[in-house]
């Protein structure tokens, strides 16, 4: 491995840990470290995924009516915020590798902010579902549904209102199962890129030692992502 | 000797490195040594003591249902806590010992010797994942506190669901030591990948490094679907959200489907790094390198590949369609065929090899015998036909004890006679292990061998009571759980007392050429005093 090449920018940097030979040696195996256990969340969703689908297939008709009572609006705009996310979050790993480190910052910090506004809409989102009771299993409020789908399609038959709403809530729980463990994912993102935010800000990073930069941002890339599929399954079934 | 090249600087001595110095046990001393290291020996070292308490427990909870099973009806414990205890001995032993046992103990220890590197890739998530297999232990412990499990190990829904015994906690701790497995898997694959030494080529591994990296494939990519599976059921309890209640729109068979993509490959997790362990042994005692060896390590890959296609072999009476059952059903003969070539290729190594019948080849030896049994047998029920009359019942008991026990545990005491002088620098007594090797044998074989005759003639696995013609198969089967657990005994007192009173062992005491024999024991922090240059075959012989 080229341990001889020498930094030119900061001599006498980063050191990387004793049992690798380069710092870029670490560079790499970390990141192929971070695919493996992006491999793992993309398996841990693929259980729900195949939930949804196992239960879409046996109940079409459910699915179709009762995601209506999703507000699309929302689910919009934080499918756009998370887009944007990405951009911002792509840019920091850019303006890490440059060595910028005040756009580090600035970048990181925005993808931080994204984060909380995705969380802030899906808290408005939730504690609407919450209040009228579209919520899972024993929890759900059939009158509730019935009343919330009513005032907004008051020209359904009300025999197949009622047939929506005696099996909606299986939808809400792979709603709220779903977007839940999605959301946690978020939280959990948002803590990452807040760690290397303050790394960033004491300027620990540097063009030789940026990949922790890497890595949340490929993090954060699947956490997108995987909104990008849940966005259309669940707000636009129909 | 693994050919480590003579031109190279760094092994001036041609095929003798410099060895000696101060080894890791000494480098650094007190609790804080332990508790708070890096050093993927120590953490290896804290994996194999809390495996082994986790294996004393699981034995002891087989034991008592062996006990309870001596004579039909009430033997010692009620129906209720019998249902407890086969529940917390499959639970422990699955996943406390089984899929932690090779790669999480003797793997952390071996695998960087073997490649000669100082550590495993990130040896803070090493840390984390011996911390994580303890808080999922926490949890188990303290599911068992408050009412325990008694669902069986596989957790089926719908009475997993709606048992009022203390499911989540057990299904938490599942949940957090398939977390520890996973970042295992993601230490070794990326170990692999990235620190082997100069010249050690893929295809110039040990095949316990194939095996590792094979089971790490396994943990990395199932475990993460026993995780939602965990979830899911939890939140099946807490919220009843029904996705697995037919009352309310959801189906117990989805379960079924999500646990098995898991636990059929889990039960790959669990004997491939055996695999792994005899090839090495077969190499050493028979002075020859593998016959095959291409094929013997990439049928470890072909292994972890059909694993995740045939989970449906668990559900032909689960009411799955016909068409997927014959596939499943075809799948699954296709796994027979890397496990033996795999077979073949050791018998053939032991031919004309000059054979040294150390206690770590008997251990060899046993596994060949019981691992053919309890893989044959294993066609009987992955054929439709003669599974409808075999499911659920001893018959399928005997076959993944065969397998798993017999097996896996056995390829493991394997290894740890085989390694014990490296990791202690202590020889065992070896008339003692041999003694310790017959005792466990004939007491494993006694055990398990009349209950595929049980199951054949119909007796039901998990039942309590039991009609009084499958007396005397239960009372023998009874009887030979003591003369297996003294076998234990036996042989943790054999590996124990080397430690106070064994000679010292010298560097190589088997003769072997893989790297880990290149270097002192036990080694010394790093490893190796110089980095080792690798030029040739694990296997070879000069
Ligand atoms: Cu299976």
């Amino acid at each position: 491995m080229s341990t001889h090449v020498m930094a030119q920018h900061h001599p006498a940097e980063y050191q990387p840990p004793h049992h690798f030979p380069s710092a870029r040696a670490e560079a790499e195996a970390s990141k192929v470290g971070m695919w493996l256990f992006l491999a793992t969340e993309v398996l841990l969703f693929a259980g729900l995924f195949c939930a949804y689908a196992a239960y879409k297939t046996l109940y079409p008709e459910i699915f179709k009516g009762a995601h209506k009572l999703l507000d699309l609006k929302w689910g919009a705009v934080n499918t756009m915020v998370l887009i944007f996310s990405s951009l911002t979050m792509a840019l920091a790993v850019r303006a890490a590798q440059l060595g910028q480190r005040l756009n580090t910052v600035k970048f990181l910090a925005i993808t931080w902010l994204c984060g909380a506004a995705f969380m802030g809409v899906k808290y408005i989102e939730y504690s609407h579902k919450i209040h009228v009771g579209l919520v899972p299993g024993q929890y759900y409020d059939m009158l509730g549904f019935t009343r919330e789908f009513l005032e907004k399609f008051p020209q359904t038959p009300m025999s197949e209102v009622e047939r929506l709403a005696r099996g909606a809530h299986l939808f809400y729980g792979v709603y709220f199962l779903m977007t839940g463990l999605h959301g946690l994912h978020v939280l959990i993102g948002m803590g990452a890129i807040g760690w290397v935010l303050v790394r960033a800000m004491r300027g620990a990073f540097s063009p030789k030692f940026y990949f922790p930069v890497e890595l949340v941002g490929l993090y954060w890339h699947l956490v997108d992502l995987i909104w990008i599929y849940l966005f259309p399954l669940l707000y636009l079934v129909g | 000797m693994t050919q480590l090249d003579p031109s190279s600087p760094a092994n001036p001595e041609g095929h003798t490195p410099p060895k000696g110095g101060v080894s890791f046990y000494q480098a650094a001393r007190g609790w804080k040594s332990w508790v708070f290291t890096l050093d993927h020996k120590r953490i290896g070292i804290m994996y194999l003591a809390s495996v082994l308490v986790a294996f004393l427990l699981g034995g002891i909870f087989a034991l008592l249902v062996r006990l309870e099973l001596l004579t039909p009806g009430k033997t010692i414990m009620s129906a209720e806590t019998y249902n407890r205890m086969f529940t917390l001995h499959g639970a422990v032993m699955v996943f406390l010992v089984i899929i932690p046992s090779i790669p999480a103990s003797l793997g952390n220890f071996i695998l960087p010797l073997q490649l000669g590197a100082k550590d495993v890739a990130f040896p803070r998530l090493n840390l984390l994942s011996y911390y994580l297999y303890v808080i999922g232990a926490v949890f188990a412990i303290y599911s068992m506190i408050t009412g325990a499990v008694d669902t069986g190990w596989t957790f089926y829904t719908p009475y997993s669901a709606l048992t009022p015994n203390s499911v989540i906690s057990m299904t938490l701790a599942v949940f957090i030591l398939g977390f520890s497995s996973i970042f295992t898997g993601i230490n070794f694959i990326v170990t692999i990948h990235a620190l082997r030494a100069p010249g050690l080529t893929f295809y110039r591994l040990p095949l316990f490094v194939w095996a590792l990296y094979a089971t790490a494939l396994m943990q990395v990519l199932a475990t993460p679907v026993l995780g939602i599976t965990l979830l899911l059921l939890i939140a099946e309890r807490v919220l009843k959200v029904g996705i697995f209640d037919p009352a309310m729109g959801g189906d117990p068979v989805l379960f079924q489907h999500f646990f098995w993509f898991y636990s059929h490959p889990a039960v790959y997790i669990m004997i491939v790094p055996g695999f792994g362990v005899i090839s090495e042994l077969i190499a050493t005692f028979c002075k020859k390198p593998i016959f095959g060896y291409r094929a013997v390590a990439l049928s470890s890959i072909g292994i972890a590949i059909i694993s995740f296609l045939v989970w449906g072999h668990h559900m032909f009476t689960s009411g799955q369609s016909v068409v997927a059952s014959m596939i499943f059903s075809f799948l699954t003969f296709l796994v027979a065929i890397p496990t033996a070539i795999k077979a073949f290729n050791w018998v053939a190594t032991m031919y004309k090899g000059s054979i040294w019948l150390a206690t770590p080849m008997l251990y060899a030896l046993a596994f060949l015998w019981v691992f053919t049994i309890g893989g044959l047998t294993g066609l009987f029920l992955s054929t439709t036909a003669t599974d409808v009359h075999l499911h659920d019942t001893y018959f399928v008991v005997a076959h993944f004890h065969y397998v798993m026990m017999g097996g896996t545990i056995f390829a493991f005491f394997g290894g740890l006679h085989y390694w014990w002088p490296k990791i202690t620098g202590r020889m065992y007594n070896e008339t003692l292990g041999k003694w310790s090797w017959v005792v466990t044998f004939i007491g494993f074989n006694m055990t398990f061998f009349v209950q595929f005759i049980m199951g054949a003639k119909g007796m039901p696995r998990r039942y309590y009571n039991y009609l009084p013609e499958f007396g005397p198969y239960h009372s023998f089967s009874t009887v030979g759980s003591w003369i297996l657990g003294l076998g234990f005994f036996l042989t943790a007192y054999c590996l124990l007392s080397a430690i106070w009173k064994g000679k010292k062992a010298g560097d190589n005491p088997w003769g072997g050429t893989t790297l880990e024999w290149h270097t002192s024991s036990p080694p010394p922090l790093e490893n190796f005093l110089t980095e080792p240059r690798v030029s040739g075959g694990p296997y070879d012989r000069t």
